[in-house]
């Protein structure tokens, strides 16, 4: 059995929702790293790290 | 409804995909040892900076088991145990997996080193670095000693804490460094043991692929008895207290009658290899439990 052969058929609904909660769960990632880079740069110019 | 037909795996791998990708399970012991080192070392940092310091080593674990996943592609297909992981399974196109592998290495990298120190962040670049070309890519396909000089690259997360920390390493950390590194060859190849045809027909030369399972059973009882010393350099070196001497104590006997019981057994059958599972069971809990004596320990002294 090829690569090809072995990969999954899926439907576009399924790759659109996929997508979406990919675009979901890097938006919070992406939030959660601002919210950690403010905190450490509170932390660094109040001289506590 | 149409169908997508041109490499969907590529556009639609599932996020989850992605979390498997960083071999979560692994992480974890990863992340214990990491903070263990963290919170042994002396002095004092923001929670956190020690927040950042734990995300950083779990991420570049994760980001050297993407890349680890992504060269090993062909031969996970081979194996069992390791057929469904996203790449040999189709769910999830390679270039996506190396992408996600070395950009994860980079955040995790200059995100350390921004936060906490630039020695912690050289550690925790070295030990990926290591992981990937050192182990997977030269020693894993071409010798059976591969996994005793590869724990190199998980014996690093405590210094990593350590340094942290102090943003150098002393005698404490180098001292739990061997003792992951010793206790690695036991743990791994308890699984070797009963995992023994997956790697046969992977080509990957595992001892027990190699030099047969008498050799092994006999090498994990002598790797065993190298790391019971490891394990209680920290007392003799009177970098730990009583505290930690007698968990080391109580639970390396517990892991030298286990190891004792694969040296003596005879079993040939990985199905019915029971000594060998509850060693390999019982390694992992083994440092959980010994990195949990030390960070008490080192409270406890202080």
């Amino acid at each position: 059995m090829t690569a090809q052969e072995n990969k999954p058929v899926i439907d576009e609904a399924q790759i659109r929702a996929r997508q979406q909660a990919r675009a979901k769960v890097l938006a919070l990632a992406l939030g959660a790293f601002v919210i950690l880079v403010f905190a450490i740069s509170i932390i660094k110019m109040t001289g506590k790290g | 409804m149409t169908t997508a037909t041109m490499n969907p795996a590529a556009l639609t791998a599932d996020w989850r995909d992605f979390v498997a990708l960083t071999k979560p399970r692994v992480m974890t012991l990863v992340v214990f040892t990491g903070l263990c080192g963290l919170l042994a070392a002396p002095g004092h940092i923001h929670p956190v900076l020690a927040f950042t310091a734990i995300l950083c080593i779990a991420l570049g674990a994760g980001a050297a088991a993407a890349l680890n996943q992504w060269v090993e592609a062909d031969s996970d297909g081979l194996m069992k145990r390791t057929a469904n992981r996203p790449l040999p399974a189709g769910r999830m196109d390679r270039q996506s997996a190396l992408h996600f592998g070395v950009g994860l290495s980079f955040f995790s990298v200059i995100l350390m080193g921004l936060a906490l120190n630039w020695f912690a962040a050289a550690i925790l670049g070295v030990s990926i670095l290591f992981y990937v070309f050192v182990y997977t890519i030269w020693l894993k396909p071409r010798t059976a000693q591969n996994i005793v000089i590869g724990g190199a690259a998980g014996a690093f997360p405590p210094v990593i804490g350590w340094a942290a920390v102090t943003g150098d390493v002393s005698a404490l950390p180098i001292a739990l460094f061997c003792l992951i590194f010793f206790w690695t060859p036991p743990h791994f190849w308890a699984l070797a043991l009963y995992v023994r045809p997956d790697y046969a027909a992977a080509g990957i030369p595992m001892l027990p692929v190699v030099a047969g399972e008498r050799e092994t059973r006999r090498q994990i009882w002598g790797y065993t008895a190298i790391m019971a010393v490891a394990a209680f350099a920290p007392v003799l070196l009177r970098l730990t207290g009583a505290l930690y001497g007698t968990v080391a104590l109580v639970a390396t006997l517990l892991f030298a009658v286990l190891a004792f019981r694969v040296f003596s057994s005879l079993e040939l059958d990985p199905a019915k290899m029971k000594a060998e599972r509850a060693l390999f069971r019982y390694s992992i809990l083994y440092l959980f439990i010994l990195f949990g004596a030390v960070v008490f320990d080192r409270w406890m002294l202080a």
